[in-house]
């Protein structure tokens, strides 16, 4: 561990990739030290004066952020090779957790490898909300129309469903998962989540079979290995472990259905 | 060209872009949503505490949709159009409903009900809340059906998509947008037959502020300087409980209060013991004491200024600019409820806010003022609990806020009706969600029957001028060879905006902090950017958007110091009293020749007669 208090500077390496056709590379920043710094924080000062340590002028760093506090998912990036939210993690804690931070040994930040990067640490999550389309994520009202209140709920249920609607779509849970890949089908606990969600709630329920449809399919529920590397990165904590079990259950038993009912 | 089908431009895609085009698609208007990021990561998703409405539990203590008015206007000073608050306050109890349908997950009793807490401004139970993230709940909520309306293909999104100005046909009409693409910065003209602007809070024109780093307020100024008004720009929210920080200062949201959390400092001022260690007897909680019937529950103008001037006087923990919020004494069940934000102040702080006393200061919050709108009023038919007069909003009425450009609407934060002097916490979801949801017909009513003339006729030549103009502003800036770096600008911006316009605001120092702005005006057009790549560049989106907040900072500057008395928000220690004739009135800002003119419109109170707004104040 390094005295934080001496510290005056710290180094960060940053993988720049100028467009989506043009080859990465890395860019080392010197900055100045002051306790509590998150990474985003580092980016700005980057952007108010980016030049590297070796004097060359470059650019500002390309990200993404909107709400500074860890609630719109938009930040996500690889920061000392883990993946999590760059406004709430501190520079302190990646120099005391990896050692890193001196020139030799700078905090690296990259973009996520399981998307497709736009430019330096800015990528492409479009996949994301377009599943969400697919697995109809949502709760199929009759209109806007005043027509009363909502289903009661009991407050466990309310609980879960409460936990499973904080996702947001930031990623991690890809990034980390051994099955998820840039090339490959299969979606993620992310949907598997969201679709604990929807068919938890009574009237969300009624496209139940519409969404355990696409669960079944390649890229579904059954090429999940199970490997909990999900849970373990999810910044929200979403009980992602209980929704893959039962989301594998509720599609078995769909299966099932379909198998004596003759449906394809 | 033929009749083609009315459309419709929804810039912002918050609560109050969202609800709107939920209405509009579902009356099978297509809609064009802009967004500068996946409408999912919209600055509502920070909201915290809750949703305000009138309920059965409360009605049944004596609360109604009138009370709830009534704590709304007192709340504002009374500087409200009072139709539009009857409306959104009758309004609200269906509005939950709908949520409820939707499936957002409030909180529930035991029975299975929904949960409800107490908030700033009221002695009622009215809050409406999912655990302590109630924005992330509700925009996703108006987002999923969103999405829905999408797969139907009603709803075309352009994320990551920035707004750069409004189209106006030579009759003054609004007929779309130029918009640029973020990723690829292709520049493009859309049409629409109606356009609105959900585009959001302008807090940092103030530097830090509670606000997501997308609320520059770019949007809404670029309206003012195509001629939209500004109406009480002036009135900036300032909230009593954030978390200090480097890149921003984080709201701890009122709920920490509604649910019992109280604000102290120790009796002695310069006291260095930990909060632990000073017993009960040893510490000051000023806000029980000054206000016993609202204690740590007054509005937020009221209780920020406590806390600053405890501060001022010496009494800030150990001497500095800080006071305690604890919530360390509640049991762990309501700890619970607030989990979220407690979660937020452990992870920015490394403190456990279960354990010890948060340590909080004042940060910018909220833009009570912004774009200015009209309505048309209408009688309503009273319900139980209403006074003798009951205005409302008329259903439908094609110009149910929209700014002074016809044809161009101002929904949600941006919109500057509603709450006045100052914003009730709880107050401003409702609003963003409300304006959606009852004026959205006003736009496809607007789109099809009170435009002037059909978006699809507009001639080339007028949309070629405006797609010229911003082609140009980026090549001015991409080709500039300026010396002044864009973020220092900003940050000086920010931090004279701080000193001289938030908490306190003196003549003087105001007078200085405009000189300060025009200074800035000038050094900035010797801006420069360090990024003049045509690809992702956010340098130069930053940049462009950093001369925007510098008009909006001198929108907001002139009126402030024009306004010479005390009211909600604006407090001027040279004129502490509020002066009814003649400040009874909106502030209306116009942009002539690059700079604000000001003039004054009157604000009926027809229903509510201004009272003497002391919260019950014993000393
Ligand atoms: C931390 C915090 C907590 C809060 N808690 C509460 C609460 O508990 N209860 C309450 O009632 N209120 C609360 N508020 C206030 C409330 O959250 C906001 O007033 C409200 O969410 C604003 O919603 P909106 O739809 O008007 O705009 P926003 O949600 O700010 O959305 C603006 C939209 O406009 C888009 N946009 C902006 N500029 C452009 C452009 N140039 N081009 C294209 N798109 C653009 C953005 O991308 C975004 O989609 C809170 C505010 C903060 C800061
Ligand atoms: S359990 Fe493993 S395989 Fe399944 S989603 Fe999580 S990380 Fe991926
Ligand atoms: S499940 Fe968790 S990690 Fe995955 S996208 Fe949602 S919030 Fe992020
Ligand atoms: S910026 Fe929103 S999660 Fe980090």
């Amino acid at each position: 561990m390094i005295a934080s208090d001496a510290k005056k500077s710290f180094f960060v390496k940053v993988k720049r990739q100028d467009s989506p056709e043009k080859n990465p590379y890395y860019e080392v920043f010197e900055l100045p030290y002051k306790p509590n710094l998150n990474i985003i924080s580092c980016l700005q000062a980057i952007a108010s004066n980016p030049v590297t340590v070796d004097g060359k002028q470059s650019t500002p760093v390309v990200w993404d952020c909107s709400c500074l506090e860890e609630v719109c998912g938009a930040c996500t990036m690889v920061m000392g090779g883990q993946v999590g939210q760059s406004c709430s993690t501190l520079v302190d804690e990646l120099i005391e957790r990896d050692g890193t931070g001196t020139k030799d040994n700078p905090i690296t930040l990259e973009p996520m490898s399981k998307f497709p990067v736009v430019r330096d640490l800015f990528v492409d999550r479009s996949s994301m909300f377009a599943n969400l389309k697919d697995i109809k994520g949502w709760v199929p009202i009759d209109g806007t129309h005043d027509l009363g209140a909502g289903p009661k709920e009991d407050p466990e249920a309310q609980e879960l469903r409460y936990q499973l609607s904080r996702c947001m779509t930031c990623g991690c849970c890809l990034e980390a998962c051994p099955q998820f890949s840039l090339e490959g089908n299969f979606v993620g606990a992310q949907v598997f989540g969201q679709t604990l969600y929807f068919n938890t709630h009574e009237t969300g329920a009624s496209l139940k079979e519409d969404r355990l449809d696409v669960m079944q399919q390649a890229g579904g529920i059954s090429d999940c290995g199970n490997a909990q590397n999900c849970v373990e990165v999810c910044p929200k904590e979403l009980p992602l472990v209980e929704a893959i079990a039962k989301i594998g259950r509720q599609t078995t038993v769909h299966s099932i259905k379909k198998f004596f009912t003759g449906k394809k | 060209m033929s009749q083609k089908q009315p459309r419709v431009i929804v810039v912002g895609g918050g609560l109050a872009g969202l609800s709107a085009t939920i209405k509009v698609a579902e009356a099978g208007v297509p809609v064009d949503l802009f967004s500068m990021v996946p409408v999912k990561r919209s600055h509502s998703v920070c909201a915290q505490g809750g949703i305000n409405a009138c309920n059965e539990v409360a009605r049944q203590q004596g609360y109604s949709e009138w009370i709830h008015m009534d704590e709304t206007l007192y709340g504002g000073d009374f500087l409200q159009h009072q139709p539009p608050v009857y409306e959104m306050t009758h309004w609200a109890p269906r509005i939950i409903d709908l949520l409820d349908r939707m499936g957002v997950p409030f909180n529930r009793t035991a029975e299975g009900q929904r949960d409800l807490r107490l908030f700033g401004g009221s002695l009622f139970k009215r809050t409406h809340f999912a655990g302590a993230s109630t924005g992330q709940q509700l925009l996703y909520g108006l987002d999923e059906q969103v999405r829905r309306h999408e797969a139907d293909g009603k709803v075309n999104k352009y994320e990551f998509w920035e707004f750069l100005w409004p189209i106006i046909d030579d009759n003054g009409e609004c007929k779309g947008i130029i918009a640029q693409d973020m990723r690829t910065m292709q520049i493009k003209p859309f049409l629409a037959d109606a356009v609105v602007m959900a585009t959001g809070g302008n807090g940092m024109v103030f530097g830090k502020s509670t606000m997501s780093v997308i609320c520059t307020g770019g949007a809404a100024a670029r309206c003012y300087q195509a001629g939209a008004w500004f109406g009480n720009p002036e009135f900036i929210q300032v909230h009593p409980t954030a978390i200090p920080g480097e890149d921003k200062c984080r709201l701890m949201s009122e709920s920490a209060r509604g649910e019992g959390g109280r604000v102290w400092v120790p009796r002695e001022k310069g006291d260095v013991r930990p909060p632990l260690d000073i017993p009960e007897e040893e510490r000051w909680y000023f806000l029980e004491e000054k206000y016993p019937a609202y204690g740590n529950l007054v509005p937020r103008d009221i209780a920020t200024r406590e806390i600053f001037f405890v501060c001022e006087d010496g009494y800030g923990i150990g001497g500095s600019r800080m006071v305690y919020l604890d919530v360390s004494h509640l049991p762990q069940g309501t700890k619970d409820k607030l989990k979220a934000i407690l979660e937020i102040y452990e992870k920015f702080t490394g403190d456990d806010p279960t354990e010890v006393p948060m340590k909080i200061f004042p940060a910018v919050h909220y833009s009570m003022g912004g774009l200015y709108t009209v309505f048309t009023e209408e009688e309503k038919e009273a319900v139980p609990g209403d006074g003798e007069k009951t205005i409302g909003m008329k259903d439908g009425a094609p110009n149910n806020m929209m700014t002074n450009i016809p044809g161009l609407f101002a929904f949600g934060e941006v919109n500057y009706q509603y709450h006045g002097g100052t914003r009730l916490g709880a107050n401003a979801l409702l609003n963003c969600i409300f304006d959606g949801l009852f004026c959205g017909p006003s736009l496809v009513n607007y789109a099809k029957e009170g435009r002037m003339s059909p978006a699809s006729e507009l001639s080339q030549d007028i949309i070629d001028k405006f797609v010229k103009q911003e082609q140009d502003k980026v090549d001015a800036l991409v080709n500039s060879k300026g010396k002044a770096n864009p973020y220092d600008i900003w940050r000086r911006l920010g931090d004279e905006m701080t000193a001289a316009a938030t908490v306190v605001r003196t003549e003087e120092r105001m007078q200085k902090a405009l000189e300060t702005v025009k200074a800035l005006r000038e050094e900035y057009k010797d801006v420069c950017l360090s990024d003049t790549g045509m690809w992702t560049n956010q340098n130069l989106s930053f940049t462009r958007a950093l001369n925007d907040m510098l008009i909006y900072a001198e929108a907001i500057l002139v009126p402030a110091i024009a306004r010479k008395e005390s009211r909600g928000s604006h407090y001027r220690p040279d004129y502490p009293e509020r002066i009814d004739d003649p400040f009874q009135k909106t502030s209306l800002v116009k942009y002539v020749n690059d700079q604000p003119e000001l003039s004054y419109e009157d604000v009926a109170t027809p229903m509510v007669p201004p009272r003497a707004r002391t919260y019950g104040k014993t000393s």
